[in-house]
This record gives structure tokens, sequence and C-alpha cells, in this order.
């Protein structure tokens, strides 16, 4: 409804106008007014008049399969008996929910699913929050009439590594199937058969393997779907909930945290129209697992001549300023590197920016060289809703499915749904592809000329004038420079000035540790370099691996053993804190309160549902403390302070000009090498969050090279053999994969990935960071 | 991304059946975007492969699928769920060609086998449409299918519009039909114009055989103006009613007028391409439109120098698949499930466009009204059971049951007559005191009846009535698409209900099947469901079965 209360611009005007989007309907008696294009149940819910469903989903296509939703709606023509998930409002129509022959459809359903359903709820874990239980108490008949044998199957199967089905439980809503094909694009799981034998299953010996299967749990309207961590854990009258962000990737969904005595059960998706729209990945609804590790710290640990040993936090303490202390004095602020801060909070990370501030130091940096340049973050950047509702979506990107799959979900959907046209640069293909109106291939090392070409052909042309552009800007290939990707969108810009950018980042928090501060004028790889050459006395790692996700894993190797001391914070012990001095346990997401930002710069709050493990503490906490014993002032003094060190841009986000200027970069064309490396990331990789979630662990795909079939047999070697891969940096030996996928005269490899039993090589042992593009020569082992 | 692979590919001849239908691979397919679209635009060639697959080989297997799904740019799981929906097609190995034994009510009624007693190597087949001889089999399958036998028996008369063909003469031969008169219904029609051919039909008051009996006229000017294109026709021949034979009799007998009927209609509502969904089972009448088709492409009379032409879709084993919206999704390559109405399909069908489903007795009232400004006052009636000479009747509409019993020589010698199934499985019973009735659907309507697809199924004393309806509900339960909760649950609790009674139980499972028709009836997705009671309910009303 338009109102009369803003009068300043133009009070001649300020007279009521008919919302050209209302339309008057009447339910159950009262006066309502919905929307053009809502649907009655959904118009009828609004209006506070809840009408029994099970196939209907907000977020999805109605199929009007169930046909709980029956109520009476009069359009004009008498009262009919309709599905309200089907119809939409028109003016002057009436329904009625209520009436006798609706009670009478309703209840006959209910009877007639109940028939089939098995009375198992007792032992079901949906019992408690079930809307078949909820909806049989509210609307059913009470009784059933029936009393022959229901349906019988083996229960429950398997489907995938994480979700099980029971198919007597099953009311075949299409919800999971719908969702599968619909949303995730995954149709892996389908109606088999006809009639009463039809039932929802996998293709035989094809499981359910979608990178989104958890949502199907989430939305089964009764006990057919469930999830391995959370099957028999707890009654959901048990459970207590708060929410939170997902901190998993950059995309920021919305969650809500359950637990039960003092333990993280489980994350269920919020619906969130900015962001996820219920929807979430596996790996973050799952990897609160590792919350609960008993690889989790406890206590702090310090170097002694057998190892890390445990010691209690005063002393800890007290060695970390001993060690800055010492630092300042040898080397001044610049022997003195932090790296990492985009696994905590904003807090976390503005405490820590602010100490480095206080005590000079420059050498920061949030990203581990793994990410995009921060000249991209200067440019206007979209939100996720910019990009959805864009004309022309253009992707320089890795594949999103694999890195940010809730976007994926979201870009997707724009595509399919609302007519946005992809246009993707590539080096792999990615699971947009098939949606792409244009999909161009190009090799590594190509730099701006490859888009600007596309981009002038006419039709592209024409199609990036015709509306809103977004560019979603990321580091595809980690064998490839930054540069190569900002050289790229450089040229998406100088053919559409008014695009906006949406850049891709891995990690949960980089973007609020960046505005937070934690960049320097050195980068990591510049930081990992002065190490390597001895000139760093102190590196504090704030949740940060470089071993593990600095994609030049010998000069991160040479790094860390020739620097000066180590201080490291983390939940769980990793391959660089394992090397440190002093570790520092910290509380992980679920144990402490703040905020996060997203991608866009949104803020969105994390909050505490359980007790920390051990004595761990937030970062934040702990850069309070080195503060008052290094005798600097930080301007804040508990968590709110900090939080209030937040300023949000006039459209709510949290924004921070760099000024960084865009690299240059020239197109690599030859090589002397057989090929050119493509690095990519996997949704499960070695990350410590997916390694210590037992249902997760599994998960990775290993490691291993893919080639194009026509090379592979060029180069005299089978799918599954062993070869030594040679770059300018040394050689690693992995065996190769036939993958049709592979552009040729590209290799494609995934990023830290853990070893299988046949301790294959590390991929990144042949990256330079210094190079552009990684260039290789692969042999046959003979 | 990660792709599945399977350790046994896809044999030599399932490749060849599949390419026999998309045509040769090419590996960059699917690979870029645009490849990817083009790959995914072939999703309607599904169900030809399938039968490809399934004819030659016999069965559908796994390999098979995947293959099918890389091709097609779907998953194996989509491919698995459309091929496990059909009947006709198998999943487990068995050899190409297959026989089909009817158990359904008129053959059982006939003394054929029932679900339980057919034999071991054979399929238990719903109705297959050849009433006229039961007890029926067909045989289906093989590089070649082998046509089913002969077409029906046909009662004809002198005054016969519809049925005028029959039986005179090669089916095929185009030079007699235009000898006859052929396509100069067509000529005429294109001098009238779209609107004169729908005020042409509108004026002969014709309207649906195929069970609905909408205005025929009304539907093709509701596809006639509306502006998004193409406009699509379907013919629905996926006859499958029980005790229904006329669509088939037609289609073997008089393919021609057919073709020139869909002509016509194609002008009336701006179509290039007709597509005739052909019930499966109906090999000879596929083998005579097929053939007659590639005549007039011959003749110039269809293909692109006409400005229309005529694909045959066959159908694999639903009955479900007649509902006017399953028959989109099964020609699109999807599950043969009915859609939710609205939107109708005069403004969203086959592929979400304007589309016109007529049935073939409806679409071959056509040419006579054009030609000779015909009313469209007769039916044809599929007469079996207890009667002389079982057959397809040509009569006017209003014609007394009674009088129509007689035309097919009356009641058999010592039969008495006990019920008539009317309008088929849909449809309901008449008895021995409604001889009078005047089969027109108004009429018929007071009395709650209806005259469906035309069927006449007459029982004498020797039929089982309660086993004939333990069939009916049977055979529901076996066609139900699944989708729907009343009509999926529904068919199955009133086949046991039935079964309950018939072991004497009484009037609180009367009750119960009462309700369980009202919940059917009222909150079913389709006419299936809607109608998956009513012939049950009729015999309990009007006969005193079961009480």
């Amino acid at each position: 409804m338009s109102t009369t209360e803003d009068t300043g611009a133009e009070p001649d005007e300020a007279i009521i106008e008919p919302d050209p989007d209302a339309v008057a309907i009447t339910i159950n008696g009262r006066s309502v007014t919905a929307r053009r294009g809502d649907l009655v149940i959904a118009a009828a819910e609004r209006a506070g008049d809840y009408i029994p469903r099970f196939c209907y989903h907000p977020r999805m296509s109605s199929v009007g399969m169930c046909r709980q939703c029956l109520v009476e709606i009069d359009t004009g023509r008498g009262p009919m008996l309709q599905p309200s998930c089907m119809v939409t409002v028109s003016e002057g129509m009436v329904v009625d929910t209520e009436s006798e022959t609706s009670k009478r459809a309703q209840e006959g359903i209910l009877e007639l699913l109940l028939a089939n359903h098995p009375l198992d709820c007792p032992v079901c874990d949906k019992g408690g929050e079930c809307p078949l239980q909820d909806q049989a108490f509210s609307h059913g008949p009470g009784e059933s009439r029936y009393v022959e044998e229901k349906r019988h199957y083996e229960k429950p199967i398997p489907i995938s590594d994480l979700v099980f089905l029971d198919r007597e439980r099953c009311i075949l809503c299409d919800r999971c199937t719908r969702f599968a094909d619909e949303v995730a694009g995954d149709a892996l799981i389908h109606f088999i058969d006809r009639g009463n034998a039809t039932q929802v299953n996998t293709f035989p010996d094809e499981p359910f393997s979608s990178y989104f299967s958890g949502n199907t749990v989430q939305i089964c309207p009764v006990g057919a779907l469930t999830a391995k961590p959370y099957r028999f854990k707890a009654r959901p009258w048990d459970l207590e909930q708060v929410e939170s962000t997902c901190t998993s990737c950059s995309v920021g969904c919305r969650i809500s945290v359950h637990s039960s005595r003092d333990r993280i059960l489980r994350f269920q998706g919020v619906d969130d129209e900015a962001v996820n729209w219920g929807w979430l990945c596996d790996r973050g609804r799952f990897n609160f697992e590792s919350v609960h590790s008993d690889r989790r710290l406890a206590d702090p640990l310090i170097r002694t001549a057998e190892g890390l040993a445990t010691t209690d936090w005063s002393s800890a303490l007290s060695l970390t300023s001993d060690l800055v202390r010492s630092a300042l004095a040898a080397g001044g602020a610049d022997s003195i590197a932090i790296l990492g801060g985009a696994r905590g909070t904003n807090e976390d990370a503005l405490a820590w920016s602010a100490l480095a501030d206080a005590l000079g130091i420059d050498r920061r940096d949030a990203r581990l060289g793994d990410g995009i340049g921060l000249d991209l973050l200067d440019l206007p950047r979209a939100t996720i809703a910019d990009a959805a509702a864009a004309s022309t979506i253009v992707l320089i990107a890795p594949d999103l499915k694999e890195e940010l799959p809730v976007l994926h979900l979201r870009l997707r959907d724009a595509a399919l749904r609302s007519g946005a046209k992809i246009i993707e640069f590539t080096q792999t293909g990615s699971g947009l592809t098939r949606h792409a109106w244009r999909s161009i291939r190009h090799l590594p090392g190509a730099g701006a000329q490859i888009v600007s070409e596309a981009l002038a052909e006419d039709a592209v042309a024409a199609q990036l004038a015709s509306g809103p552009v977004v560019v979603v800007a990321g580091r595809a290939n980690l064998a490839e420079s930054a540069a190569a990707v900002s050289a790229r969108v450089a040229a998406v810009l100088s053919a559409a000035p008014d695009a906006r950018v949406l850049p891709v980042m891995r990690r949960g928090n980089t973007a609020g540790a960046l505005a937070a501060g934690l960049s320097g004028s050195a980068g990591a790889a510049q930081i990992l370099r002065d190490a390597a050459e001895g000139r760093i006395e102190l590196l504090i790692l704030l949740g940060a691996d470089p071993l593990a996700d600095f994609p030049d894993s010998r000069l991160a190797r040479t790094a860390l053993a020739r620097v000066g001391r180590i201080v490291s914070l983390d939940g769980h012990l990793s391959a660089s804190s394992e090397q440190a001095d002093i570790v520092l346990p910290v509380a992980v997401m679920g144990e402490k309160s703040g905020t996060t930002t997203n991608l866009e710069g949104r803020v969105t709050p994390v909050a505490q549902k359980v007790t920390v493990h051990g004595t761990a503490r937030p970062d934040w906490m702990i850069a309070l403390d080195l503060a008052g014993r290094l005798g600097v002032e930080l301007g804040a003094s508990d968590l709110s302070d900090l939080t209030s060190m937040i300023e949000l841009s006039a459209d709510g986000l949290w924004e921070r000009s760099f000024g960084a200027a865009a690299p240059t970069f020239d197109s690599v064309v030859g090589t002397n090498y057989d090929f050119r490396l493509v690095l990519s990331r996997r949704l499960y990789d070695a990350a410590v969050s997916t390694a210590t979630s037992p249902s997760l662990e599994s998960l990775p795909g290993g490691r291993g090279l893919s080639v194009h079939p026509s090379d592979l047999e060029r180069i005299g070697v089978s799918s599954g053999d062993d070869v030594k891969v040679t770059g300018s940096r040394g050689s690693v030996v992995l065996p190769v994969c036939v993958d049709d996928r592979v552009n040729r005269g590209t290799v494609w490899a995934p990023f830290n990935q853990p070893t299988g039993e046949r301790s294959e090589g590390d991929v990144r042992d042949v990256v330079d960071v210094d190079a552009p593009v990684t260039d290789v020569r692969i042999e046959r082992l003979s | 991304m990660e792709a599945i692979k399977r350790t046994t590919p896809a044999s030599d001849a399932e490749r060849e059946a599949i390419e026999s239908v998309l045509g040769p691979s090419d590996d960059r397919l699917g690979r870029d975007a645009v490849a990817g679209h083009v790959v995914r635009g072939q999703r309607h060639l599904l169900l030809p492969c399938l039968h490809a697959l399934n004819d030659r080989i016999g069965w559908i297997s796994s390999p098979a699928i995947d293959h099918l799904a890389t091709r097609l740019g779907a998953s194996p799981a989509e491919i698995h769920a459309v091929a496990s929906f059909y009947g006709l097609f198998s999943l487990s190995p068995r050899e190409p060609v297959q026989r089909h034994v009817c158990i359904d009510l008129a053959c059982r009624a006939a003394g054929g086998p029932t679900e339980h007693s057919v034999d071991h190597e054979a399929h238990p087949a719903p109705c297959l449409g050849l009433c006229d001889r039961a007890p029926a089999a067909i045989t289906i399958g093989g590089h070649d299918p082998e046509p089913d036998p002969a077409s029906a028996a046909v009662d004809r008369a002198e005054d016969d519009v519809l049925l005028r063909r029959v039986g005179a003469g090669d089916p095929v031969d185009l030079d007699a039909y235009l000898a006859d008169g052929g396509f100069s219904a067509l000529e005429r029609a294109r001098d009238l114009g779209p609107e004169g051919i729908i005020s042409a039909v509108e004026a002969s008051g014709l309207t649906g055989r195929g069970g609905a009996g909408f205005p025929t006229a009304r539907k093709w000017d509701a596809v006639r103006t509306q502006p998004v294109t193409p406009h699509h026709l379907i013919c629905n021949a996926d006859e499958s009613e029980p005790g229904t034979f006329k669509d088939r009799t037609l289609i073997e007998n008089d393919p021609y007028a057919l073709i020139e009927s869909m002509a016509i209609a194609s002008l009336a509502i701006g179509c290039e391409l007709g597509r005739v969904y052909l019930r499966g089972e109906y090999l000879r009448a596929h083998l005579t439109l097929s053939t007659a088709i590639e005549r007039c492409r011959s003749a110039g009379l269809l293909g692109a120098l006409a400005g229309f032409d005529i694909e045959i879709i066959r159908g694999a084993g639903a009955y479900i698949c007649g509902e006017e919206t399953a028959i989109f999704n099964s020609i699109e390559g999807y599950r043969g499930e009915p859609r939710n109405k609205p939107p109708f399909p005069f403004e969203s069908g086959l592929f979400g466009e304007p589309t016109a489903v007529n049935n073939v007795e409806t679409l071959m009232n056509v040419p006579s009204i054009i030609a000779e400004g015909r009313q469209a006052d007769r039916r044809l009636f599929c007469l079996s059971g207890a009667v002389r000479r079982p057959g397809v009747i040509e009569a006017p509409i209003g014609i007394t049951l009674g009088a129509l019993i007689e035309r097919a020589g009356g009641l058999r010698e010592g039969s008495e007559l006990r019920a008539v199934m009317l309008g088929g499985a849909a449809g309901g019973f008449a008895g021995p005191a409604d001889l009078d009735l005047p089969l027109d659907d108004a009429r018929l309507r007071e009395v709650g009846l209806t005259l469906g697809s035309g069927v006449v199924m007459v029982h004498d004393q020797h039929v089982d009535l309660v086993d004939q309806l333990r069939r009916i509900a049977a055979f529901f339960r076996d066609e139900s698409c699944g989708q729907c909760v009343p009509c999926r649950v529904g068919t199955v609790r009133q086949e046991e209900a039935i079964e309950r009674l018939a072991s004497g139980t009484g009037e609180a499972d009367l009750s119960l099947l009462r309700d369980i028709a009202g919940a059917m009836r009222d909150a079913s997705i389709c006419g299936l469901g809607q109608t998956a009671a009513n012939a049950i309910q009729s015999a309990v009303v009007r006969l005193g079965v079961l009480t």
C-alpha cells in the first residue's frame, strides 16, 4: 500500500493511489488485500489462515500433487474445490478454507495418506517436527478405517553418503525430487515406476551424490529422508536453536544452529531473501561436526625439546608477548607478519587489525595468495540479488558449484527462471556451463583480449547493452596469476562500463577481514618470500594454514622453515600450526558470538550456541589480552566495542576502499612445455573442517591429473598410470585419469586434496607463484 | 562434476537402436553451452528411443539408459524414471517379441485369463481394443513389428457417414480415396478459411468423442486466437478405455480421412505439424497410418509444399496418456503424468504452447461437415459381450440402448441381459430395465450415466459382475499414474474394499467405498482419478452388486 506519510517531496500528489498490484479477496469471510500473482495458499497464510500442505514449497514451482491444500474457491461461478497452491488470487475471489467441503476433502486426503504411512513416529527423526504428524493432528479425521497392510520396502536405504531414504514413510510429495531437478540441477533421484508402485529412488548404482542433498532432508515433510549425521541423535523438542550465519564459504548462508546438551547436532537453512533462500550446501550443513572433533585444541601448546606441549594461557600469552617484543627489538615492526583472519569473525579481525596498527605491523594479509587482487574489491560492488536480477551475468570465476555452491544455485535460478543470460569465460567448464548463453573456453594465461573479442560480437554487445551487467569475478586457476583475472574483468568493464562486480572469495570472512584492515602493502606472497629470505622474525597465523592453502607449496615450506618464530591461533592442529612455537587454541564458529561479512559486504550475526571447547578463546580476546601485555591501546575493551567499529555504507554493507592499482598482465601464449596447468578447488578438499567432520572426511576425490583422451594417447599413457609432472620448479608424481571435459593442451588438477593410498605427490610443488602461468611436461614413468 | 563411469558400456545393438532415432553421436555435443541446448532440445525423442531399444533388444538395460542419458543431456535417473513409467517397456532382460494376452473386461467375460491365470510366458495386458473377438492376444516387438490381428468387425449400414469407407477396398489406396471425393473437404476448407471452418463446425454441433464432450468449435477457436505460436494439433489416438475399439477401426480402414480431417483442423487453428499420439499396442493402425502419411507426402498432400505435415508418436502402454495433458508430457519425453488445469491446453499445452487435442472420431466427423454441411448427429458404438455380432456400429445419437443391441443382432442364444457397461470403465452400468434409455449424453447424465467413448459391453447371466468390478478396480490401480494422493492411494483402497465386500462384509465397507469414491472425485488432478469409482458406484447403486 502506498502511504501519505512521506509528504515532503510532492505534496500535491500525496493522495492515496490505488496500488495496481493489490488484489482484494475474501478469505473465510474476512476481506484481505493480496498481491497480484500470489498463490491462494500464500495469501491465506499471510492473512493468518494456514492451509495444510505437503507438496507446496514457496521456493519451488507448484505441482498440485498432494491435494492436501484443496479449499473451496469461488471466482464468480460458485465455490469449487481447488488446490490453493495452483490458483493465483483474482479480484473478488472468495476463499473458504474451513467449509464442510474443504474439510471433507482435507480429511479424506489425510486418511488416505495415513493408510500407507507407517506409524513409527516414536523412532522417527521427524517425530515432533513432522508436517504429516502435525497436520494429521490439526486437520485429520482422527482415526483410520483401513485394515489392510501398508506398503513395505526395505528401510531405510542409503541413497548417498549422507542421506538415507525410507520409502515406507515417503508420501511422494515430489519435494526432494523437484528440488534435485529444479533447484540443484542434479536430477539423481526421481519417481520410478507408476501408480501405487511409484517410489523415489536413484538410478541403480548411481547415488544421489549432489552437493545439495541435505536440503532434501530439511524439506521432506515426513521422516522419509534422514541425514546420516543427525539420525537418532535427538528429538526436536530437546533441541535448542539460534540463528546464525554459515562461514564455510563467503556466501554467508543464514542458518539455524540446533544443539542439545551442549553439542551442535545440526544446521538448518534459514530462508533469507537476499542470500540463500533457505538452501545450504552439504559441506556447510554438515561440517559442524568438526566443532566437536577430538582433534580440537583444548589448551595452549608451546614448543619444547620434545615437541609441542600443553601449557597454561598465562604462560602462553606471556611468551607470545615476549616474542612480539623481541621481534620488534630485533627487526622492527616489518619483521613481524600476520597471515589469515578470514576464518574468524569481524570482531576477531578488527581486534587483530587494531593490534597490528598499534604495533606498526604492515605485513598482513587475510588472503593466502589463492584469491583475487584487492583492485577487484575497489570496483562497484554487486549484491547476490543484483547478480540474480541482472540481464547479463559474466562469469570470470571458478566453478561456483565447487566453491560457492549456494551462489551457484541463485545464478542457476536466475538463468533458468528469470531469463538472465550467462556469459562464461572458463578454463574447465563449470556447473553453469549448460545454462550459459555463451561459454567461452580459453587457455590459462589468456588476458583481456579473449574477453574483448568475445564481447565485441554484435549479439553479445547488444545483450550487454540490454540491461544491468554483473561480473562474478574470482580465481578459477590457482596456477595462474590473479593479475590475469583482473585483466579479464577490466576487459568486461571497458565493454560494459556500468557493470558491477561480485567478488568470489573462498573463505567465510575474507571480506570482513579485509574490511577490518587485515591487508597491508605486502600480500601473502611477498610475506612468504620475505620469510623465505629470512627477513621475518615472527609470523602470526590467524587460523591460516599456508602449507595447505598457499598455491606455491615450495615457497610456503621454505618460508615456514626459515621464519624466526611462529605463533598460530587455531581451532585444530594444522600442517602449519604443527610447526608453530606457540599454538593458541581458539573458539570456532558455534562457540563464539560476533558478526561476519559475506562476499557482498553484508554483515550478519554469528551466534554462540555451545560452550567453548577446553580453554579455547576467541581470537579477539587474545588480541585484547596481548595489547594489554604489550602496553598498547586498541580503542576497544569488549566484543560490543569491536562490533561498533563496523561502519556500514548507505546500502547497509561494509566496504573499504583499498586504493589498489590494477596490475598489468600480458597474455601468455607460447610455451616450451607440453601442457598448461589448471589448478582448481573442489567443494570437498583437505580443509580441516572437512577432514575433522566424520560424515564428510571420505568425500574429497583425491589427487590426480585429468587429461584429455587424445592428449593421453599422444603421450602414450593410460588412465590410472602414474606420470611425472615437471614444471620450472621441479617435478611430482601423480596418477592420470582421462577426462574429455579437459581442454586439449591443458591438464587439470584439484587443489589441496588429501593423499590416498598411493601417496601421490602434491601438484602445488610445480606451481611458481611468480610465474603468470604454470606450464608442465608429462612423462610416463618407466 | 563427478561423472559416473560405468564399466559396461552400451552394446553396439543398443547404440544402433538409439542412433536410429538420434543419428550418429558427436563427441563434441554437450561440451559447450550452445551444443548443450541442442542436446537438451532432443528430449522429445526419448520415447522413440526407448521404443527402438525395447523393440530391437526386447528390454532397456542400465548401460543403454546411461548412453541415452549422455546423448540427451539428462541424468540416467530421469531416463529410468520415464522408462519405468510405461507398461510396454521392460527394464529386465527378455526376448524382443512378446505375447500380450488381454485380461480385461470383455475378454474375461468371454472366458479369457485373469492376471493370475495368464500363461507364464505371456504378458497380462489391459484391454487391447479387440473386444469384438474376445478373448484376445497380440504379439509386439522385434525389428519389424508384426501387425496385430485383422481389423474389427463392423456392422455397416447404408447411411453410415463415419464408417462409409470401412471395409471398402484397400484402405491405403490413395487414388481410390481421391476418386471417392477425398480431399475435396480440404479444398472447401481452404475456401472457408479458419473462421469459416470453425463456424461450420459450430453449426454442426460437433462435440468431443473421447469422453468429455467439449464443443470442438470452441476449442479450435480458443487455440486459433492465441497470440503465442506455434499452435499444435494432437490427434488423441491413445484409445485405451476398456471396451473401446472404434478409433483403431477408423484408422485401420480410413487413414486418409483422418489425415484430411487433421489438415482441416490445422487450417482452423493455424498449425503446421499435427501429431497423432497412437496407442503403442496398435501396430496395424501404425502401419496403415504411416503408409498413408508417406503416400500423401509423395503426392504433395502433406509436407513442406502442402504447408502441413503429420507425425505419429507411439504410446507405450499407459492408459493415463489418453488424458490430454498427460499426452503433452509423454510427447515431450517426460513421465506421462497429467498436468494441473489451468492453464488449459488451448493456452499452454504441448511445449507450453497453444494446443488442440481431438479424438480420432471427433476429427473424422469434420470432412462431411465441411463438404456436405452435415450435422454431427451420429456416433460410433463399440458393442461387445453377449451380443450376436459384436463390433463397431454407427448410429444416430439418441438411439435407445435396446435398439442398438438389436443392431448387433440381439442377445446371444440363451443369454439373459444382466448389465450393460456404458462408456467404459470410467463410465457406468445400466440394467435390464434401461433398454429404453436414449443414448444421448444429456439424457444419460440425468440418470448418472455417460456415453464416454461409446462402449456398450453387454453382460449376461454367465458373467461374474463382482469379478468385473474387481477388474475395473485393478485396472485403475494399475493405470493410476501415482502422482496425486487420492488416485494413487484411493484406487488401491477401493480395490481392497471391494475384495472385502466380495467376501461378505457389509454396510461399513460400502460407506467406506463411497467415501473413497468421494475423495477421488473431489480431489484428483485428472479425469482418471475423478472417474475411477464411477462404474463401481453405479454397479452398487443401480444394480445392487456387492450389497
